[in-house]
């Protein structure tokens, strides 16, 4: 196995007396895409958080390769290659859809600060930037404003600015959520893409066990904030602990 | 595919004639109303389009509300009153001046950026709030440097003394084009004129960069602007500077036309609601529309009177109506204009103009 492109060590973070992720030590590698699981409440989206740069620990480090990114800032961790999709829809509400995923391109081209010339005149970002919204297919959406896009349609540019960041590590935070069945498969393609490529580092957040057996190479399981399963999903979703705590509810939902 | 092309929609065609109008009347300012008021008018509008267009790269495009504006144009207007009482009027006395406007500018905005940029909007207008009191207060207390609550008067740099002939004819008179003297007066318009247009084109070219797309990025979603790598404390410390810095250079100009410097004219709290008021009717988020705004507030000002007094005297025979709109009443009037203008230009002006001519 290639060595770990992203670890946590004993990474926690405690609000007020509330342990929200308790001593998490995992590392995750190249080519491989780890579900997180767990129930409601369980430290999954803090864990993302904490990994992102959103929150900082209170204690263990956050290591990207061999640069520790503990205390870094969300856009410094961006800059290494730490790309996050978000669960509830995090646009740029008032701008075009192409404007959203330009904004990345861009970001990572590190043009930000340029003032000499105008936007609109770097083609080769607006170029790259109407190659990622074809591969979300929103090709026929490109001018209009994110806003008034359909939910499902939301749902794909944010998988679009995490493409356009053409991160190492990407973290999708259950990229389906609120969607309908019949628009669900053409995010799980997207993912599905990035997960043939064996340099790129796949974490996800899912509740849907139809999704995390499509996609999963290995599941973790969190709950109260600690990490208490890791393994291939056959066995992880065989074991008894898991069954108590989690799947048995969940498939109960589910059903 | 059409991806960078722009919407030239109905509205934004008719904003961007106006454009065309207003550049051109204040082009031709002194040729087509040949009198000191209106040159006045003509000045102070040039002056706020720069005032207002960079405090809508703040408010209208960042998303950062700022109420010490006014204090960056005082900074810009003392530093060059201060330097040309001491120094007498001379181009030193101008350039020294103006730097030292924008360098105090540059210090406290970055203070101010640095310590509060980080924390809630409400926090940072606070403390733009409270220094531009302290700022005011510090100006009429240090009444030695600053002439106090009666300012200070000066001399401009000598070519734009009105006795300053430009050019002459043969009998050694000033020279006239059109029936305008080519005295100091004109090349002081000018002046004022052709600074303005390079800050407001300087600012322009920001709100198209890519720099300028980063400012809505943070202004839409500052979470996910950062999340997608903009260091974005760097990039609102940066644009309050830059403000600042536009903020006080429209003062030194302004001062340099004024040749008079003080708290009503520099610095106080109603200057800063105007441009407020410019930025809202105008259109935020549009540079076109803080020259919208400007244009119209300045004419209100000062031409609003004289229309209700013309307009009282010509319904004079009525009863009631020559009351109501007799000229003392224009401020009255003005708070009605501006709520009818909200109200039916939600987005501004030419915010309100462009999107709608969008939808059609």
């Amino acid at each position: 196995m290639p060595p770990a492109s992203l670890s946590t060590r004993d990474l926690t973070i405690r609000f007020g007396g509330h342990v929200a992720v308790n001593a998490v030590t995992c590392d995750f590698h190249p080519g491989e895409t780890t579900v997180i699981v767990g129930p409601n409440g369980a430290g999954k989206t803090t864990y993302f958080n904490l990994i992102s740069g959103q929150l900082t620990a209170s204690a263990g480090r956050v290591i990207k390769g061999e640069v520790d990114i503990t205390r870094m800032s969300p856009s410094a961790r961006a800059h290494l290659g730490v790309g996050r999709a978000f669960q509830l829809t995090n646009l740029f509400p008032q701008l075009t859809v192409l404007e959203n995923i330009r904004l990345a391109v861009q970001a990572r081209a590190g043009d930000g600060w340029g003032v000499f010339r105008a936007a609109r005149k770097l083609t080769h970002l607006t170029e790259k930037a109407v190659h990622f919204l074809e591969a979300a297919h929103l090709t026929d959406r490109a001018e209009m404003i994110a806003a008034a896009l359909p939910h499902g349609d939301q749902r794909k540019l944010e998988v679009a600015l995490l493409m356009a960041m053409e991160p190492d590590i990407y973290m999708f935070d259950e990229p389906t959520a609120g969607m309908s069945l019949d628009q669900a498969p053409a995010v799980l393609e997207l993912i599905a893409e990035i997960k043939q490529d064996p340099a790129k580092t796949v974490l996800l957040v899912e509740h849907k066990m139809d999704v995390v057996r499509a996609l999963a190479d290995r599941i973790i399981v969190l709950h109260n904030g600690e990490l208490l399963a890791d393994g291939p999903p056959t066995e992880v979703m065989q074991s008894q602990i898991v069954r108590d705590v989690y799947l048995g509810t969940a498939t109960e939902h589910t059903a | 595919m059409k991806t960078t092309g722009m919407k030239q929609s109905y509205g934004t065609l008719t904003v961007k004639t106006a454009m065309l109008v207003i550049a051109g009347l204040l082009l031709f300012a002194p040729f087509l109303f040949q009198d000191i008021r209106a040159l006045e008018v003509a000045a102070r509008i040039c002056i706020f389009i720069v005032l207002v267009a960079s405090y809508d790269l703040l408010l209208g495009y960042t998303g950062i509300v700022s109420f010490a504006h006014t204090m960056f144009f005082g900074f810009g207007c003392y530093g060059a009153a201060i330097a040309l009482r001491q120094m007498g009027p001379g181009w030193d006395a101008v350039a020294i001046g103006t730097l030292g406007g924008v360098l105090v500018s540059l210090v406290v905005a970055t203070v101010i950026g640095l310590i509060s940029l980080r924390v809630k909007a409400i926090f940072f207008a606070m403390i733009t709030l409270a220094t531009a009191s302290v700022v005011l207060v510090l100006a009429s207390q240090l009444s030695q440097i600053t002439g106090g609550e009666d300012g200070i008067t000066y001399r401009a740099p000598d070519i734009f003394k009105t006795a300053t002939k430009l050019m002459v004819d043969e009998d050694g008179k000033v020279l006239r084009w059109f029936g305008v003297r080519l005295n100091g007066k004109l090349a002081a318009y000018y002046f004022v004129f052709t600074t303005s247009l390079v800050l407001f084109l300087i600012l322009l070219r920001v709100t198209v960069s890519p720099l300028g797309t980063v400012l809505k990025a943070i202004r839409e979603n500052e979470a996910r602007a950062e999340a997608i790598g903009y260091r974005v404390v760097a990039y609102r410390t940066f644009v309050f500077c830059l403000s600042a810095v536009m903020a006080s250079l429209a003062g030194s100009v302004y001062a340099i036309w004024l040749k008079y410097t003080g708290p009503d004219t520099a610095l106080s709290f109603s200057i800063m609601i105007d441009i407020l008021l410019m930025v809202v009717i105008g259109g935020m988020g549009t540079m076109w529309g803080a020259v919208i705004g400007a244009v119209l507030l300045v004419m209100a000002q000062y031409y609003l009177r004289d229309l209700m007094g013309a307009a009282s005297e010509a319904v004079a025979g009525i009863p009631l109506l020559p009351e109501l709109l007799a000229p003392d009443r224009w401020l009255f009037w003005l708070g009605i204009i501006f709520i009818l203008l909200v109200y039916f230009f939600p987005r501004g002006i030419a915010g309100t103009l462009m999107t709608r001519g969008m939808r059609t």
